[in-house]
């Protein structure tokens, strides 16, 4: 009897115990978003609907650029052209808006979604077609992203219409549910289908282990292109998002995001090794990035700090999870 | 194919730093092209002037690559220390150099407890650690405001004086490092570990390497190597800012990919990376002389990295 009860319950043991071993690190990542919150309140008292908006605007255009990287590293790849890419979109944006209403603005905001979608599969053709590794051309891309957005547009200059700027700083549901928190719904109107789709899967398979894949009949090159135009369309969302909390076009506001995605993702839990990680993680870990400096000014710490933080933050964070996995190893 | 041309193939292979002279050379021709008389010792005085911490920067990169890492921290070593050399330039010349160069072996020796010993992603660890320095490099300008950051006269003459009318002195410092590192790779076994560590991480360690002492080693002297070129570069601009050296990061990688170290580590050489620079400093002469703007002149420098790595890799049949 005792046996058997214990066979009946072993299966749900093992199923709980996967569990927090493949969601355990999101959920850390969460906690420790609640945690950093719970601090900065205990900091600063009166903390209201206008510093937790303040943060959703800081974190939308980093969250976009943290899933623009996922896809890519889940695929096995890297992409340092992510900044740039979208400056690019920032700056199509701003030319081709100012001056007209929101409904235009919005049809602009389509096209510039798809040349920028296109940029990215660029980068994907240009790894998959030349064999070069994706860190060489990203980063030669990264510069020719990155020139022709200064071509675009020179120098930072204001003029994205006001009501397309409203479409993330309004709070039209109420102040603690700012729109730019709405506008995070893209993510799994983009993620789950995929997700769930014959390319997704393949990303995770190409990701995990290529020669595997290749030999189950993935196509190798498609899906890392798809992985990359994927990498691409999110980095348009940054774009057009820092278009709409900035409200401002510039051409080098970019680059600070390739680095800061990529701290995002390790934060979030993804492998750089490819093909393990999500999209949940890499979203949280924008918000504590973007929460960190806050906290600092709350403090009264100087903001330039700030960076040094980040940095180190980042490196404890690694090193933890190297010590993790060779504890794992036997 | 017939026998020749794989004979061709294979000629080239072996001797692909021909190839890259040939490309330089064409690319002086090029420019001759455009404005004649323009390539004369002069010319060549000035391109080996601004090559040279772009190669002594990219050596660091060369050795980090070939042990099967990155280093993208190499750009903020050089700029942090170049700083603050500047910044202690009143405290004593001697004081200001050591200085510099205790940023970079320190920097590097993080790099390497972190990537040898943590096992962190080598992109990841220098990726941060760049920002790590980048940040408190902000700070300390803001805390040492009062000093003025002003190169010191060793530094200005070692980064931008000439012996003989053409010869900079900058090119007896990046001969000799160069002399170091190429018989050092070559000829000792150290270098020889190199490039075992990145041909097969995992036979190294079952022929009884201790893998994290050469990694440990090799990021500090790549840290070390970033430095100097920090310092050369602020002597050769007399003057070191806080964004001093951050257009060398992309080159630096460059440098090393088009002078034919595999970016997976396990084989290349430094005197590749010497043409490599070579060929990126005299490429920008060439879209500096044709005028182009800035805009247009990171397009196309993007473009002929890609159309050079795909070239390097298709031809010469490097994964």
């Amino acid at each position: 009897m005792a046996a058997t009860a214990a066979e009946a319950l072993r299966p749900t043991g093992i199923q709980f115990g996967r569990g927090i071993r493949r969601f355990g690190w999101t959920i850390a990542v969460y906690v420790l978003f609640g945690v950093l919150m719970v601090v900065t309140v205990i900091i600063k008292p009166d903390y209201g609907s206008f510093e937790w908006n303040t943060l959703t605007l800081a974190a939308l255009p980093l969250a976009f650029a943290a899933a623009a990287q996922t896809m890519v590293v889940l695929s096995g790849g890297i992409d340092l052209s992510v900044g740039p890419l979208m400056a690019l979109a920032n700056v199509l944006a701003l030319r081709a808006m100012v001056g007209h209403d929101l409904r235009y603005s919005l049809g602009v905001a389509l096209i510039v979604l798809f040349e920028v979608t296109l940029a990215g599969a660029l980068n994907g053709v240009i790894i998959v077609v030349t064999r070069v590794p994706d860190i060489v051309i990203t980063l030669a891309t990264s510069f020719i992203w990155a020139g022709l957005a200064l071509l675009v547009l020179a120098k930072p200059t204001p003029g994205i219409p006001l009501d397309f700027q409203n479409l993330a700083q309004g709070s039209t549901l109420s102040p603690w549910l700012p729109d730019a928190l709405l506008l995070l719904v893209v993510f799994p109107l983009v993620w789950i289908p995929l997700r769930r789709s014959r390319a997704g899967l393949a990303i995770y398979a190409v990701g995990s282990d290529r020669n595997a894949a290749f030999r189950s009949g993935v196509n190798l090159g498609l899906t890392r292109v798809v992985a990359y135009a994927v990498g691409g369309f999110f980095a348009a969302c940054g774009g057009l998002a820092l278009s709409m909390t900035t409200g401002v076009g510039s051409p080098l506001a970019g680059t600070y995001y390739t680095l800061s995605g990529v701290s995002a993702i390790v934060l979030g839990g993804v492998s750089l090794a490819g093909g393990r990680g999500g999209m949940l993680g890499p979203i949280a870990a924008a918000y504590i990035l973007s929460l960190i400096p806050a906290i600092l000014i709350y403090l009264g710490i100087d903001p330039n700090y700030g960076q040094m933080i980040q940095g180190v933050l980042i490196v404890i964070v690694v090193m933890v999870g190297g010590i993790g996995t060779m504890l794992r190893r036997p | 194919m017939s026998t020749r041309a794989v004979a061709t193939v294979r000629l080239v292979q072996q001797h692909s730093i021909v190839v890259l002279i040939a490309l330089l050379v064409a690319l002086a021709g090029l420019i001759e092209a455009i404005r004649p008389g323009a390539v004369n010792a002069n010319w060549v005085s000035n391109i080996l002037e601004f090559a040279a911490p772009l190669g002594i920067l990219a050596a660091g990169q060369t050795l980090v690559v070939i042990m099967g890492g990155i280093d993208l921290s190499v750009a903020n070593v050089a700029t942090a220390a170049a700083y603050i050399m500047a910044s202690q330039a009143p405290f004593g010349v001697t004081r200001s150099i050591v200085a510099g160069l205790f940023v970079g072996v320190l920097v590097g020796l993080i790099n390497g407890v972190g990537v040898a010993v943590f096992k962190v992603q080598p992109l990841i660890m220098t990726l941060a650690m760049g920002l790590v320095v980048t940040g408190s490099l902000n700070v300390y300008s803001q805390a040492s405001v009062r000093t003025v950051p002003g190169v010191p006269a060793v530094i200005h003459t070692l980064g931008s004086g000439t012996v003989l009318g053409y010869v900079p002195v900058s090119l007896f410092l990046w001969a000799l490092l160069a002399a170091v590192l190429i018989v050092g790779l070559r000829g000792t076994g150290f270098g020889r570990l190199l490039y075992a560590l990145g041909d097969n991480l995992e036979a190294t360690r079952l022929a009884g390497v201790r893998g994290w002492q050469v990694l440990l080693t090799n990021y500090a002297a790549c840290g070390l190597l970033s430095a100097v070129a920090g310092l050369v570069l602020a002597g050769t601009v007399n003057a070191a800012d806080l964004s001093l050296a951050t257009v060398l990061l992309l080159p630096s990688v460059a440098a090393v990919v088009i002078g034919g170290t595999s970016i997976f580590g396990g084989s290349g050489s430094y005197s590749g990376t010497i043409v490599g620079a070579l060929i990126l400093t005299v490429l920008n002469s060439v879209l500096t002389l044709l005028d182009v703007p800035d805009a247009v002149k990171q397009v196309l420098y993007g473009a002929i990295i890609v159309v050079l790595a795909a070239a390097y890799t298709r031809v010469l049949g490097r994964e």
